[in-house]
């Protein structure tokens, strides 16, 4: 676990990156995570996948793998990681401020 | 077809594999015939003992071996419908199973348990299934593709092999692993393993996916020289041809060229559960209750196995399991009493590592792959080589046919997972 100043806000996160209270996150916070995932142009098609996988969390209570997302977000596997080029479901999952995907079992 | 009318409800279960074949005979032994019917549908009758692909590939099993007919697991007094599922309507609890002249049948049921599995899809990977496929590109996940591995081996004279899981969910993420460990062990007896590179390549950040169990089998692959690719998702596949290698390209534009590749494709589930309205998610497994195993898209339906989207692995062990918690919970429900939350997500498998030798995991949802004995604190080491798992993984084959199916339990192995025995566990 680690704090991290996001935004003004004192949030904790996993070794991983990923938010330990996914209620702490804010819609504010999500230029200064994509800085950090490496991301400084945020696009229209960046916030869609993160509004979706915020949604898809709230939801199901598991953000979507990237094979799911290539699925049900409208945006191909291919542009999904023209977007996230260091793997779409884990960072987009690290910006929208939700626990990591479950897909891993 | 399988409607009774003289009895007043009907359990209809989907798939006669291993989770639909123990569900429908330890409901048979707990419901009186003469009220309840049971059937159970499937699309054809030959039951596959998934764990002993494995081994096709080295010679070491025959596909005509590990196939039964299903029917013939069943106990007396279960129906067997040989059809394909057209499609379920939950609306009208009903299955439309398809005719050979194209028209439906209709089977009405009280409860419907869902055992139709997960199903092989490499035609969703760019490629996979294009130039090269079952000549240089093989799985040993169908009897077809490991007959047709075992025959490719026998002429493999050296180069670089690269097993790769292309993405999760699949059955027994365990097996690719021990694909490599035994085809580490077959190179050698052969004595081509230093003509041979050999490749693991995974979408995950390790080995494994639980993080004990994943340093202890990563440090597995590095003793054995195999080299190991993390974070590696396949988008496309390229079987190359006489003059061109192969290769598999990630779609973070990484490429591992290879002379024979074994790929574990993406599972989904079963065909009919995408032309069911509300039964199934984007992959096509049913939302389920990860503890009473009752289905979230009606009260009536159930789910057991491969099908469910539970956080479980896909596994026969864990069918095994789960099948004490849903039988219950389907008779609570007939009854109309209350659900209880049984199942822990409990799984073990035994690792083939070459060698006359396996280890063993066993864990939940709660509790990751620690070492120690199983089930008890005498009993066969856990995530440790040793000849008496390698003896176990072959002794269950027949335990599998004999106990299993028929719904039997098995001597103390009990359907939660015991700590007793596990480091690192408090004994409760």
């Amino acid at each position: 676990m680690l704090m991290a100043t996001i935004a003004s806000h004192a949030v904790e996160l996993d070794e991983e990156g990923f938010f330990v209270h996914p209620e702490d996150w804010d819609e504010e916070m999500v230029p200064e995570l994509a800085a950090r995932e490496g991301i400084e142009d945020l696009t229209e098609a960046h916030w869609a996948v993160i509004r979706f996988m915020r949604r898809e969390w709230l939801d199901k209570g598991t953000g979507p793998t990237v094979r799911v997302l290539g699925r049900t977000s409208g945006v191909s596997i291919k542009e999904l990681y023209e977007l996230f080029p260091k793997g779409p479901a884990k960072v987009a999952a690290r910006i929208a401020g939700i626990p990591k995907p479950r897909g891993c079992i | 077809m399988g409607f009774d009318r003289d009895v007043t409800t009907n359990v209809v279960v989907l798939g006669g594999g291993t989770g639909g074949t123990l569900a429908a005979n330890r409901l048979r032994r707990l419901l009186p015939a003469g009220d309840v019917a049971i059937t159970v549908v499937d699309q054809d009758d030959r039951h596959v003992y998934q764990p002993g692909l494995l081994f096709v590939p080295f010679g070491l099993a025959k596909v005509d071996d590990l196939v039964r007919p299903r029917q013939r697991q069943l106990r007396d007094g279960i129906d067997f419908v040989r059809a394909p599922v057209d499609h379920v309507d939950l609306e009208r609890d009903e299955v439309h199973v398809a005719g050979p002249d194209g028209a439906h049948s209709v089977l009405g049921y009280d409860v419907l348990v869902v055992a139709s599995g997960a199903r092989l899809v490499p035609e969703e990977t760019e490629g996979l299934s294009g130039r090269g496929w079952m000549e240089r590109v093989f799985t040993f996940y169908t009897p077809e593709g490991a007959a047709a591995l075992e025959g490719a081996l026998a002429t493999f004279d050296g180069g670089r092999v690269v097993v790769n899981v292309v993405d999760l969910p699949v059955k027994c993420p365990v097996a690719p692993l021990e694909f490599c460990f035994l085809a580490d062990w077959w190179f050698r007896e052969h004595g081509l393993r230093d003509r041979v590179d050999l490749v693991y390549a995974t979408p995950l950040d390790g080995a494994f996916t639980k993080p004990v169990a994943a340093a202890h089998l990563g440090g597995m692959l590095a003793d054995r020289g195999i080299d190991l690719v993390t974070e590696f998702t396949t988008g496309s596949v390229d079987g190359g041809d006489t003059s061109t290698e192969g290769r598999l390209v990630a779609y973070d534009g990484r490429e591992l060229a290879f002379d024979l590749a074994v790929v574990v494709p993406l599972h989904a589930g079963a065909e009919y559960v995408d032309r069911s309205p509300g039964l199934g998610d984007a992959l096509g497994f049913v939302p389920t209750d990860q503890h009473t195993l009752q289905s979230k898209v009606a009260p009536n339906v159930f789910v057991i196995g491969d099908a469910a989207d539970v956080p479980a692995s896909k596994a026969g062990s864990v069918a095994h399991f789960e099948g004490e918690t849903l039988v219950g919970n389907v008779v609570r429900y007939l009854r109309d009493e209350p659900l209880e939350p049984g199942f822990d997500g409990h799984a073990n498998c035994f690792i083939e590592t070459g060698f006359h030798k396996a280890l063993l995991i066993d864990f939940n949802y709660d509790t990751e792959p620690l070492p120690g004995r199983y089930p008890g604190s005498i009993g066969l080491p856990l995530l440790r080589e040793s000849r008496l798992n390698h003896v176990g993984k072959l002794l269950f084959e027949s335990l599998y046919w004999h106990s299993l199916l028929p719904g039997r339990d098995l001597p103390g192995i009990g359907a939660s997972m015991p700590a007793a025995g596990k480091k690192g566990v408090p004994a409760c």
